[in-house]
């Protein structure tokens, strides 16, 4: 899941077995979901791995054409609209859906939910994924919107905990992505570090 | 010698008769000077044209095309040659109106695509760009004819705020502070290079009708129009009752033949 807050961004992601075709066996433990298109945009891949890798390696290529040509960083929604695109013309053959945030100097930090069939959405906050379920409840009540950073990170784990803590195929390890105009931090959580809660 | 003149074009009898004939054929030929007559020749049919001018302003974009009657039968208003090609971006020329017309879709499309892929509006030294591609391609072979017309792109942005750019028929685009494009150009530059920064449509106005003077033509009609903070970043043309108030204070500025303006609208 994502959450948004004013001067800058924070992008967490949990990352166990996500793909419903490998049975019942966890495929990796540690794989990072978090791709980065842009110097200051990233994308959370959710759905067919194989197919959101490959549509993240088109968009970051056009991406980076497009932003040479306008001779300046690209918009988030540049980059989000790219990905819409893929997915929409695309939708036949994928089966992959994307949550794109960023940085840009246009609309400062934005997050663009870009779904399976090609839908394009802004948003203060999304959470997506199997997990994502379980949390409805707790990020609804506990977004509040102009969070400072640090607010913002705790928010992101909190939810992230939660749903690794309910959900049997989320697990394993934490990534989360720190964007905000002066730099892009990545930070690596184990799942025994967490904050607990009351489920366990 | 005589029967090579013959393919020669008219106008150049009277012009160095040797160098042109044989490589003004094409555009694919350059002739020994290193030229490509074809593009020159297109850049003659926009100097053949009435006088469009553009102007940026501190806070937005203003266009002036001066549009000669021909015939009082003609409708009012038709044949404009100023276009809109996004929201926030206008398009006037100068030149041979279809071929102008004919740009005017191409860019339209550009700046469609542009939005279909990008989602945000397209930023005009890109389009500027990409339309100049265009125009370049057509100056490459000899089965096509180059565009006869010039173009001048303004438009209004928050973050950028307001951009010119001219392209002429050779295929480069050039980013302007004030520009003129067709038959009085020389006359509307110098009246442009007067004014300061910041300035507004009254100036367009007064330019129009002291070049449109001296260059002695018939009944003309003025297109205006505008694009900046006060039109909230849409291309529009000026609305009736500031485009006669603008008028009626150019015609008499003109017979008071004073050019110090400080008015602001």
């Amino acid at each position: 899941m994502d959450s948004h807050h004013s001067y800058s961004q924070v992008k967490g992601v949990s990352t166990g077995v996500s793909n419903l075709f490998i049975k019942s066996y966890v495929s990796s433990k540690t794989i990072n979901k978090l791709i980065q298109v842009h110097d200051r945009i990233f994308c959370c891949i959710a759905g067919s791995l194989a197919d959101a890798q490959a549509v993240t390696k088109m968009a970051k290529f056009q991406l980076s054409f497009h932003s040479i040509q306008m001779e300046s960083p690209p918009l988030v929604k540049a980059a989000a609209s790219i990905m819409r695109e893929l997915c929409y013309n695309n939708k036949e053959e994928l089966q992959a859906g994307f949550i794109t945030a960023g940085w840009d100097r246009k609309k400062g930090p934005q997050i663009y939910v870009v779904s399976l069939g090609g839908m394009l959405l802004s948003q203060p906050f999304t959470i997506g994924g199997s997990g994502s379920t379980y949390i409805y409840g707790y990020v609804d009540a506990k977004f509040k919107p102009d969070m400072s950073l640090e607010e913002a990170i705790q928010f992101s784990t909190n939810a992230l905990a939660l749903a690794m803590g309910r959900d049997n195929v989320s697990g394993g390890v934490v990534h989360l992505v720190v964007i905000t105009e002066a730099e892009v931090k990545h930070v690596v959580v184990p799942g025994n570090k967490l904050p607990k809660f009351h489920d366990e | 010698v005589l029967p090579l003149l013959s393919h020669c074009s008219l106008t150049m009898i009277a012009v160095q008769m040797k160098s042109h004939c044989e490589y003004d054929l094409s555009a694919s030929t350059f002739s020994p000077d290193g030229r490509v007559f074809q593009v020159e020749y297109a850049m003659k049919a926009v100097e053949n044209s009435s006088t469009a001018i553009g102007i940026r302003c501190k806070d937005g974009v203003v266009f002036g095309v001066e549009k000669l009657i021909l015939s009082k039968l003609y409708e009012q208003g038709s044949n404009k040659r100023i276009f809109n090609i996004d929201r926030h971006v206008g398009m006037a020329v100068a030149g041979l109106l279809a071929d102008a017309r004919s740009l005017s879709e191409v860019s339209r499309e550009e700046a469609s695509n542009f939005r279909s892929n990008y989602g945000h509006d397209i930023p005009l030294k890109h389009l500027a760009d990409r339309v100049a591609m265009y125009v370049h391609a057509y100056t490459l072979y000899s089965a096509v004819r180059p565009f006869g017309c010039s173009f001048i792109l303004g438009s209004y942005d928050e973050d950028d705020g307001p951009q010119l750019y001219m392209v002429d028929p050779s295929g480069i685009s050039y980013g302007y502070w004030g520009c003129a494009i067709g038959k009085a150009k020389q006359a509307a530059k110098t009246e442009i290079e007067k004014l300061q920064v910041g300035v507004n449509i009254l100036y367009i106005h007064i330019d129009i009708y002291i070049v449109h003077d001296e260059v002695k033509d018939k009944a003309f009609e003025l297109e205006l129009s505008w694009v900046g903070e006060v039109t909230k970043g849409r291309h529009e043309l000026v609305p009736k009752d500031i485009k006669e108030e603008a008028e009626k204070y150019a015609k008499e500025s003109l017979e008071e033949e004073d050019d110090s303006d400080e008015d602001n609208m």
